[in-house]
């Protein structure tokens, strides 16, 4: 949990809004998660959530169910996700997140799952149906593994449980953005400052990322306004679902595709052609 | 209402089962939903309210039926059957939606979502949704669609939207995934209509609090026909459970009545089924810890039954907890034995079951040997059959 600790930190004194980016585990295929993974580090993410897929995705829109179905048909399993995450964090100082759902990590055993994320040299993780009412087991072994485990709110979440989300949560606190799904648009932008101006008031102790929704780098700016970063999923699982479905073109072009969309996320267009390796 | 045992616990626990496994975006609606209900179930004009519709609307109290042809033929206890067949639009479901679209209402919720299987629950919204003049709408798997296209129809003319849904499984479960996926997105003014025992803490407490009234008037009647109020056995068929644990809850003091709840195997229990508390393992899936078809992984698989109501991976928490305690059998009976089951009780009868109730006729044959001829065994009629024709004239 240090290195995304340090990572954040070390964003937060240079004045930079944060990226972390979202990728599902086995997606576009099993071979290709790592490469992707990798032009998402370089394009400049600093910190990565790894989906773990499972069948029954019920916080997500279509780009990630379809992500998700597709790497289980794929024959994607956990220990593919842990692998692909180790073969990472061998190359890589970025944090590494793994985001999912509970049952697989019940099924799993919690503890087994926090020893084997450690040991892959995971950060933390985030589980979208794991409220504070049910984290308690999941946080005691997270925490024996010294591994974090991030938090929800959302914009209908009450100011004293954020406060009480605050102070639960480690390492940062994420703001979903909207009442809604990944993938969902925004909407009115104003409603959604507005809530983060409210969150960024109550939480106080960690940092405050926002996600759910940014496609461009402007919503990118427009809502770490008020937050410390921003995290993006579908938008990338998008590019990367669309690159691959044009078979006539040569994978290393994708690559070079992906990580000038990760630059242009964090810098705009202008970042994106900078080529500085 | 009074408890006859203490649980959920008050975060919804029964023992390692049931809780609140949902989006944190959820939480404000579950937290709105279980004060609201808390409050309801202590005020006597909500009960009062209650009553009167399901005398006046839906048909309640049900008879409850000698089965003297079914007795003789399979020659064992006397067989008694709790009508809900009798009920408005056809099954026991309406028990649930009535209570839950009067809840709704005094919350001030002004669209209802709901999730359907064999489209019965969905038909009982629909229905409670047109009486009050209420949007409804509600998501069915396209596999399912196709095999109770009647009751689409049904829905449809009672005035709701119905969406079919194509991802995955494309029948229950997925329609459920679906009905969460709208209610995250539309939180604030939609009311999530649940058909089963199953869902996030409140939802499993309180459809069997509306579906207890099966068994409250199955001991009054019983009382009044054999001169004890208690079976020796009561029978019912388990797809997310909530008819079964209506009839039993008001027997689970009891200990001398055997309960017994009959899952779907399907084409077999080594072949595709739906089985869960025979062969599944503990599980969070829809909002609950509770047993789950699943597989190594944690991946949910898939549930097959002849029986669209019955075709879902999971469970309600209180009969995983149930099922541990041993306080409740759950046996299994196939595809072919529900067949069985319908030709059985219509023509020993004349009462063409459901095929979910079907399971639970089916599986008597073997159920009840041994049993004497003075025991007695109710057998919750939890629907008719008419929207299953299309299956059932595929097995004649
Ligand atoms: C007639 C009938 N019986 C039983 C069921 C199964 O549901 P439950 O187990 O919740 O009673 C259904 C579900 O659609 C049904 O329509």
């Amino acid at each position: 949990m240090q290195r995304l600790q340090e990572k954040l930190a070390a964003c937060i004194q240079r004045g930079d809004k944060a990226m972390g980016l979202f990728m599902t585990s086995g997606f576009p295929d099993p071979e290709s998660t790592l490469p992707v993974l990798r032009e998402m580090d370089r394009g400049g993410a600093d910190f990565i959530e790894l989906g773990m897929p499972f069948s029954d995705p019920l916080a997500e829109g279509l780009p990630i169910q379809r992500s998700s179905e597709r790497a289980l048909q794929a024959g994607v399993r956990m220990k593919d996700t842990f692998r692909t995450a180790a073969a990472f964090c061998a190359e890589s100082n970025t944090p590494l997140l793994l985001m999912g759902y509970a049952n697989p990590i019940h099924q799993y055993g919690i503890a087994a799952f926090c020893r084997d994320a450690r040991n892959a040299g995971i950060e933390g993780f985030i589980l979208a149906d794991v409220p504070l009412e049910e984290h308690l087991p999941f946080a005691g072994e997270a925490a024996a593994s010294g591994l974090g485990l991030v938090h929800l709110i959302a914009p209908n979440t009450p100011d004293e449980r954020i406060r009480e989300i605050d102070r639960a949560t480690t390492a940062f606190v994420y703001a979903v953005s909207i009442t809604g799904l990944t993938g969902s648009g925004l909407g009115a932008i104003e409603h959604v400052e507005t809530y983060l101006k409210r969150a960024r008031s109550m939480v106080r102790t960690h940092p405050l990322l926002a996600g759910f929704g940014i496609r461009t780098h402007e919503d990118a700016v427009r809502l770490s306004r008020h937050t410390d970063g921003f995290i993006v999923g579908s938008a990338l699982i998008e590019k990367v679902e669309t690159l691959w479905n044009h078979e006539s073109k040569p994978p290393k072009t994708h690559y070079e595709e992906i990580r000038r969309f990760v630059r242009a996320l964090k810098n705009g267009d202008k970042g994106a052609e900078e080529e500085n390796p | 209402m009074e408890k006859t045992h203490p649980l959920p616990d008050e975060r919804g626990h029964f023992g390692l089962y049931g809780g609140v496994f949902v989006p944190e975006t959820l939480i404000p609606a579950v937290e709105e939903l279980r004060k609201a209900y808390e409050a309801a179930r202590k005020n006597p004009a909500f009960r009062q309210e209650l009553d009167t519709m399901l005398t006046d609307y839906a048909g309640r109290p049900t008879p409850l039926t000698f089965c003297k042809r079914l007795t003789t033929t399979l020659g064992g206890p006397k067989i008694y059957l709790k009508r809900e067949d009798l009920c408005h639009t056809g099954a026991h479901k309406i028990n649930n939606t009535i209570g839950q679209i009067l809840l709704a209402r005094r919350m001030g919720k002004t669209r209802i979502i709901a999730e359907t299987g064999a489209g019965q629950h969905g038909v009982a919204t629909a229905t409670v949704c047109a009486r009050f003049g209420l949007h409804c709408i509600v998501y069915m798997g396209e596999e399912d669609v196709e095999r109770q296209h009647l009751n689409v129809l049904r829905m449809r003319l009672l005035g709701a939207d119905v969406r079919p849904v194509s991802s995955g499984s494309r029948t229950l479960k997925d329609a459920t995934n679906e009905a969460i996926r709208d209610w995250v997105t539309n939180v604030r003014d939609t009311f999530y209509i649940i058909g089963s025992v199953v869902g996030p803490h409140p939802y499993p407490m309180m459809v069997r609090d509306f579906h207890r009234v099966i068994g409250d008037e199955t001991r009054r009647q019983l009382r009044e026909m054999e001169g004890r109020s208690a079976p020796d056995a009561v029978v019912a068929c388990v797809g997310g459970g909530s008819n079964a644990i209506g009839l039993f809850y008001a027997f689970l003091k009891d200990p001398n009545v055997q309960l017994y709840g009959v899952e779907a195997a399907g084409e077999g229990l080594n072949g595709r089924h739906a089985a869960t508390l025979t062969q599944g393992s503990p599980g969070i899936l829809h909002g609950a810890m509770s047993y789950l078809l699943q597989d190594e992984d944690g991946q949910v698989q898939l549930a097959h039954s002849i029986s669209a109501g019955l075709d879902y991976p999971g469970v309600g928490p209180e009969h995983a907890w149930l099922r541990d305690t041993g306080r409740v059998h759950y046996a299994s009976a196939t595809d072919a034995e529900a067949i069985e089951g319908v030709k059985l009780l219509s023509k020993t009868e004349g009462i063409i079951p459901a095929l979910e109730t079907a399971h639970a006729i089916g599986w008597l044959p073997e159920g009840i040997r041994g049993m004497a001829h003075n025991e007695v065994v109710v057998v919750n009629c939890s629907g008719r059959g008419d929207k299953d024709m299309g299956t059932i004239a595929k097995h004649l």
